[in-house]
């Protein structure tokens, strides 16, 4: 029964203390909220310990991926859970459990490491936030030239091909029509000149002869 | 009083003395060439916009009446001089009256100014095409900035289509007075679009009018396949139901009925000299009243069929971006209070809401949650460029398969911009070639190549930084107040200096029939009085207001909206140049011909010619 005592209190020290390492707003803590219907939809799997458990375990590859100590899943404290789920954790040093690793450091490791964290819980960076730590922000890589300008090169060669055709053909069809009035027609020339009062020539509807009575007040 | 006898003289002389006037090949492409002239972009959202703001189907009313008595009548007036006289507007104008040459100038001057702009917006269109073949759209995501912290502040504050316009596009500067240098992309779609253009108009109608075929018919493809999918998407009917639910208190207002008028008339594109040019080179003895009938038609159906989709489509982004304020909302109070995830739902939301507002309410007053309001959201539509380019393409974000409805869209409205500008240069062309200036060994395609070289140069200031606010200069003051007194010189001239009688006859003798007492009626009294009417009150309206602009300032204190700024005085007495000069020529021609006849009123008072008829 004596040593029962001692160790409660021992026990009821540590939780304590782990109470008091771990809290809402906590300085070197971090809070993480997930969306799971959102991202998954009718696919989602339900928050429960063992995922919890995942959480933690990631969180201690993050650590030991960035700083290379040996994290334990022990050191990463979870608390005050949510229904929605967002819950607040702090890790511990491996070397003594009642200091908190800095806030930078978490951070850093979280950062690192946020592509394996995400994919642990197929979600995203905008499902699985971390508030506090943004997410960087991944520049689209830019093509080797604008498919614009490849568009535009497309639709510039055809129009420039047809201008020169077209160019082309009404060239080539004034010289057949310079060839055909070279060679004949030289007596059909003389007689619609003869013809038309000199009007025929003319590409012009002739004013002064036709239309004058219109101009003129009756 | 007209003699036959001449009449048909002239028409046997034609063969030999009008030989080498062009044709259309059939009576078909000339009506296609005419419809497609005048349903441009203007149908697609300009129409659409002043339905919306004007009480909805209550504004068909003035629509219409001004469709009868102002936009039917001219159209009528300009097909017929068109065809009787066989010439273009300069040409026209010298035969009915040479005071009146002036007129044909006029247009000449008004033709070319619009088609400076209206081809930069047509590169603009073309600019957007070229950016649609990429996944993801390019105005779907801000882009990142220098040090991947963030994204580029300018379009965090504005949005992401809203950027790419202003910045991407356009580059630009933060009021008229800045220039900014020429933005090389803008540059380039300025040369694809006036080579594009002179492809289809190298030889005249000959081109023009194996073009029109694809031109014309091609947005009415598309307006069929975005109204089958419109209709299919949430939200349309909200924005149809919004389109055309009649407020009939809107009609009191006479900004209405002015606004009305103006868009008829220049949606109908009087005044340009286009409508003269085709007209004079379709056969005489064609029924110009069924053209102009069926022409007006066709252009009021196109813009009534439009509005359907870009409506629909309309009310669909503000559906989306309701549904996006709400789940903004619906998250933070989630995240505020802890609340399982995706319990609260848009349909539950109003009972979680005042349930928090019970046990809360200062928690839920410091999330400061947005109030949503779909009617709000409605409101956001926009007119011109900003449908086009800002509201538009934000909803087709919205739709799966996105690429293939920008491309569409812009396909079409590309169409719609080629076939009106195909009436601009005409008005161009046809009066130059009339004129007999041009030697005539050089050829039409270099003619028509010269005429495009030189609008692309001077269509440069508008590739420049401050180049939307020149266009919005133009189009505000070189398409509107001219038109209107052209119009209002054009039915005076017709009916009264030529007389209407002559005309009557003319028709008759084209058709085969009279003109009705319709006719009569509104080309003699109803016409002339309500283009005055118009033309006084648009002057009254603009002339009343410091003219001001709307400016994309990025360091403005209320940044995005727009910062309103006055015109500067330099600027503003280029505006009044702008609608003054085209117009001066009126009475100018008119004084030089009236010297001319005065001082050979003169010359022939000093030295009686025996010969000549008292």
């Amino acid at each position: 029964m004596e040593d029962v005592v001692p160790l409660l209190l021992l026990l009821l020290c540590v939780s304590s203390a782990a109470a008091q390492l771990c809290a809402p707003d906590a300085s070197n803590g971090y809070k993480v909220r997930l969306s799971l219907l959102t991202a998954l939809g009718d696919e989602a799997y339900v928050w429960n310990d063992s995922e919890m458990f995942l959480f933690r375990a990631a969180m201690a590859f993050a650590m030991r991926t960035a700083d290379g100590q040996n994290y334990n899943v022990s050191n990463v404290l979870v608390c005050d859970e949510t229904p929605r789920v967002s819950f607040w954790f702090v890790v511990t040093s491996p070397l003594n459990s009642s200091l908190l690793v800095e806030r930078r450091q978490v951070e850093e490791a979280v950062r690192k490491s946020r592509n394996r964290i995400n994919s642990a819980f197929l979600l995203t960076d905008n499902t699985l936030e971390f508030l506090g730590i943004p997410p960087t922000l991944v520049a689209p890589t830019p093509p080797s030239s604008p498919p614009w300008l490849i568009v535009f090169g497309v639709v510039m060669g055809a129009v420039g091909a047809g201008i020169v055709l077209v160019l082309g053909t009404s060239v080539m069809q004034s010289r057949r029509e310079k060839k055909k009035a070279q060679t004949g027609f030289e007596e059909g020339e003389e007689e619609s000149r003869a013809e038309g009062n000199g009007a025929a020539s003319d590409s012009v509807y002739n004013l002064s002869f036709s239309d004058d009575d219109r101009l003129t007040q009756m | 009083m007209d003699t036959p006898g001449s009449a048909e003289q002239m028409q046997d002389d034609e063969p030999k003395d009008i030989a080498e006037r062009p044709q259309w090949d059939n009576q078909l492409q000339y009506v296609l060439t005419c419809i497609g002239f005048t349903v441009g972009l203007g149908s697609v959202w300009r129409f659409p916009y002043l339905c919306q703001t004007y009480g909805g189907g209550a504004f068909l009313i003035p629509y219409f009446i001004a469709l009868v008595f102002e936009g039917l009548p001219l159209l009528h007036i300009e097909l017929a001089i068109g065809q009787r006289l066989r010439m273009g507007s300069i040409g026209v104008w010298n035969s009915i009256s040479p005071y009146m040459g002036g007129l044909g100038v006029a247009s000449l001057a008004v033709s070319f100014l619009i088609s400076l702009f209206y081809n930069m917006i047509i590169a603009w269109i073309l600019w957007y095409l070229f950016h649609s073949f990429q996944s993801p759209l390019p105005w779907r995501d801000c882009p990142i900035n220098l040090n991947h912290t963030g994204y580029v502040s300018e379009c965090e504050k504005a949005t992401a289509v809203n950027y790419f316009w202003y910045r991407e596009t356009l580059n630009i500067t933060p009021n008229i007075e800045t220039s900014g240098s020429f933005q090389w992309w803008l540059v380039l779609c300025l040369a694809t679009a006036w080579c594009l253009v002179y492809i289809c108009f190298i030889r005249g109608i000959e081109t023009i009018g194996k073009a029109i075929y694809v031109t014309v018919s091609f947005p009415y493809l598309v307006l069929t396949i975005f109204l089958i999918k419109s209709l299919t998407l949430p939200g349309a009917t909200d924005g149809l139901i919004y389109l055309f639910t009649p407020d009939w208190e809107t009609l009191k207002n006479p900004d209405v009925w002015l606004d009305a008028s103006t868009q008829i008339f220049f949606s109908m594109c009087l005044g340009f000299g286009g409508l003269i040019a085709f007209s004079s080179y379709s056969v005489q003895k064609n029924n110009c009243e069924r053209d102009a009938l069926i022409v007006g038609f066709m252009n009021t159906f196109t813009s009534i069929y439009a509005s359907i989709p870009i409506f629909a489509i309309l009310g669909f982004k503000a559906n989306e971006n309701f549904n996006k304020c709400r789940n903004w909302n619906i998250l933070r109070l989630t995240n505020s209070f802890n609340i399982g995830n995706e319990n609260i739902t848009l349909e539950n939301y109003d009972d979680w809401f005042n349930h928090f507002n019970h046990t809360d309410p200062s928690e839920v007053k410091s999330l400061n949650l947005k109030t949503c309001n779909l009617q709000t959201f409605l409101d956001e539509s926009a007119s011109g460029t900003g449908l086009a380019f800002i509201v538009f393409t934000e909803a087709v974000i919205h739709m799966p398969g996105s690429q293939v409805w920008a491309v569409l869209f812009f396909i079409m409205l590309f169409s719609l911009g080629l076939s009106s500008m195909f009436g601009n240069l005409e008005g161009i062309l046809t009066p130059l070639l009339d004129l007999n200036i041009i030697p005539a060994w050089i050829p039409k395609e270099v003619l028509t190549g010269l005429i495009c070289l030189t609008s692309f140069t001077v269509a440069l200031i508008f590739t420049l930084g401050s180049g939307n606010y020149w266009l919005g200069i133009f189009n505000n003051y070189v398409g509107s107040m001219p038109l209107l007194i052209i119009a209002f010189f054009e039915i005076i001239s017709v009916v009264y200096i030529y007389g209407i009688n002559r005309f009557n006859d003319d028709i008759e003798w084209m058709t085969g029939k009279r003109p009705n007492i319709y006719w009569q009626a509104t080309w003699r009294f109803i016409s002339p009085l309500m283009l005055l009417v118009v033309c006084v009150a648009y002057v009254v309206v603009t002339a009343e207001k410091r003219p001001t602009y709307n400016a994309w300032n990025p360091d403005y204190v209320n940044f995005p909206l727009a910062d309103v700024q006055p015109y500067p005085e330099w600027v503003y007495a280029i505006c009044v140049l702008l609608s003054v000069l085209p117009i001066v020529s009126i009475p100018l021609v008119a004084f030089y011909r009236f010297m001319g006849f005065f001082k050979k009123y003169i010359m022939d008072r000093n030295n009686p010619n025996p010969y000549q008829k008292e």
